[in-house]
């Protein structure tokens, strides 16, 4: 038996063989529009001085 | 008939930084930051809560164990470290079930254990809301950090975002490593979160598709810290070690798309059924390693990836096969395997026709746009510090500050949580897993709970002592099972009662 078997729970079934439809929350408007109202945006929130910052970001490795 | 539940968890170490204090200690400051949730929250933070007794890092799904003396110190995550940083290690069991602690340098959450991929993705991102409150507990400090949910430094450093996925032991490991290696050669297209310069140090100029892919030295191996390999072997159950193997993947990225995690998730579940079933498709590829590299500097998606028998392939030609063998076989009544390979064939098709339709899902793309806009605009090149600078903040958990939080505040994300599920799955146990009994533990036990891990609960039961309660079947002890009758429960006595332990004696030798 494969572990999907045992760790199947019931579900409400999807409806046939038809891919099930994404919910709302997945269809949301995309906004792909004013892309400069995004980069004004962006900029307002970046740090200041970018080469000090990039210079600092230093990390010990991990896994 | 294949179905995406199964046992699943993320881990996550996030990058750190002390503003303004480049020299801080990141052991200490890890610790600072588990501490600074746990405090306010009520939660024990110590070395000594962590039940370390039923570990075992050293011990190689090939059979055999790794003796001590060839591994490298950080390989011994199961002894408290003893070196002088040691007093500033910390580790929590939060109330959702999850563990937040110190790993080496960096916090470290890891998800309670699941069992869909849509609840992956919301208790992934509770995650990201407990490294949040420690940043907030953080700022009135004199000493504030903020977090970063990424994986590289691009000085040389990488740091983890690990995926655990429980498999059926009977399945012989060496087809587990070759059914994965080439689908986690090409998966980074699917679920890569971009990165700015090629090279462990970022020697060369551009962008790529994965943060970790120049870090793995390895097909196969045990080490997670060095010669890192696309497969781990680490035999660490968290379970009953004649039933369950607990696959522990370190070759993701950290992703903050929501849809992105889904399918990181989703497809990879799926493809462990099909190797559980022995339907994985076999495809042999010639140097994984550098086709690894190859996929990740590849923005085209156009390389041809040789295989052993001469041919080649693309990476998405490689996704096309494993997707077309999970859907052969896949269970068309089951809504949450339709939903991923639903979200799977979107994301196929739309790097297909064109990678940037998917600037909405998938971390690479949207950091990619983002950072194309900038280069077009300010006319500047890839070694530009503002581009590096873009590529930290996109990953930064303030979302305030955070680029990918303010691209999905714009409705520039797709988005499958709602924040108040998010906030729900920091306080509260999945569904479906033991997770619940371990979060009942920590949220009604109080001082009764004298350590946890995965796998057991260590209590102080009184007249009866410290008793280990063993939870070795992950899908025990779950709400479903057990919500009615710890109800109200305060004390380790009461929840053994509660759980049907009668046979307790007191043994005085």
């Amino acid at each position: 038996m494969s572990s999907q078997e045992q760790f199947q729970r019931d579900r409400t079934s999807g409806g046939g063989d038809a891919p099930v439809d994404p919910p709302e929350a997945v269809q949301g408007q995309i906004n792909t529009q004013n892309v400069d109202s995004i980069l004004d945006e962006i900029d307002g929130v970046l740090e200041s001085n970018a080469e000090e910052f990039v210079k600092n970001f230093v990390q010990k490795g991990g896994q | 008939m294949l179905r995406v539940q199964r046992v699943m968890g993320s881990e996550t170490e996030f990058g750190l930084s002390q503003p303004g204090n480049p020299r801080a200690n990141p052991m200490r400051d890890s610790a600072r930051v588990v501490d600074a949730y746990a405090g306010p929250r009520g939660l024990r933070s110590s070395q000594n809560f962590w039940d370390f007794a039923t570990e075992s890092p050293l011990a190689d799904a090939r059979g055999f164990f790794m003796n001590i003396a060839d591994a490298d110190s950080s390989q011994l995550t199961h002894i408290p470290q003893d070196d002088v940083e040691a007093q500033y290690l910390a580790n929590v069991v939060t109330e959702n079930g999850a563990r937040y602690y110190v790993d080496h340098a960096h916090p470290e959450y890891s998800s309670p254990e699941v069992l869909t991929p849509r609840d992956v993705v919301t208790f992934d991102r509770a995650g990201d809301l407990v490294a949040l409150a420690s940043v907030r507990a953080l700022e009135m400090s004199g000493e504030p950090v903020n977090l970063y949910k990424n994986n590289t430094d691009s000085k040389g450093s990488s740091y983890g975002t690990h995926e655990n996925y429980l498999v059926d032991r009977g399945v012989d490991f060496d087809d587990i490593a070759a059914g994965l290696i080439p689908f986690f050669v090409s998966r980074q297209v699917l679920c890569g979160s971009g990165r700015v310069g090629i090279g462990r140090e970022g020697e060369l100029a551009g962008y790529q598709i994965s943060s970790r892919a120049d870090f793995f030295e390895a097909e196969v191996g045990l080490e997670t810290t060095l010669r890192r390999p696309i497969v781990n072997t680490r035999d660490e159950p968290h379970a009953d070690p004649a039933k369950y193997r607990r696959l522990h993947i370190i070759i993701g990225d950290a992703t903050m798309a929501e849809p992105a995690t889904f399918v990181r998730f989703g497809s990879t579940s799926l493809v462990l059924g099909l190797i559980e079933a022995g339907l994985a498709p076999r495809i042999g590829l010639a140097d994984a390693l550098a086709s690894l590299q190859t996929v990740s500097h590849d923005l085209s998606l156009s390389a041809q990836l040789p295989l052993t028998d001469g041919s080649t392939m693309t990476a998405l030609e490689i996704q096309e096969t494993y997707y077309a063998a999970c859907i052969a076989h896949a269970d068309p009544e089951d809504a949450d395997t339709a939903e991923v390979l639903a979200e799977w064939r979107r994301f196929l098709d739309g790097l297909a026709d064109d990678p940037r339709s998917l600037a909405d899902s998938i971390d690479w793309v949207a950091k990619w746009v983002l950072l194309e806009h900038y280069r077009s605009r300010e006319g500047i090149d890839w070694d530009h510090p503002k581009l590096a600078l873009i590529d930290v903040q996109y990953h930064d958990v303030r979302p305030e500050k955070g680029l990918f939080h303010k691209l999905e505040r714009a409705g520039r994300i797709r988005r499958m949580t709602t924040d108040a599920e998010v906030e729900a799955a920091v306080t509260g146990a999945p569904d479906g897993t033991r997770a619940f009994l371990r979060s009942v533990a920590v949220n009604q036990l109080g001082e009764d709970l004298v350590a946890a891990s995965w796998d057991s609960l260590v209590l102080n039961a009184g007249d009866f002592g410290i008793v280990r309660l063993p939870m070795r079947e992950p899908l025990k002890g779950t709400r479903q099972l057990l919500a009615e009758r710890v109800a109200g429960i305060e004390s380790a006595e009461a929840l053994l009662q509660a759980l049907g332990v009668d046979r307790l004696t007191v043994k005085n030798d």
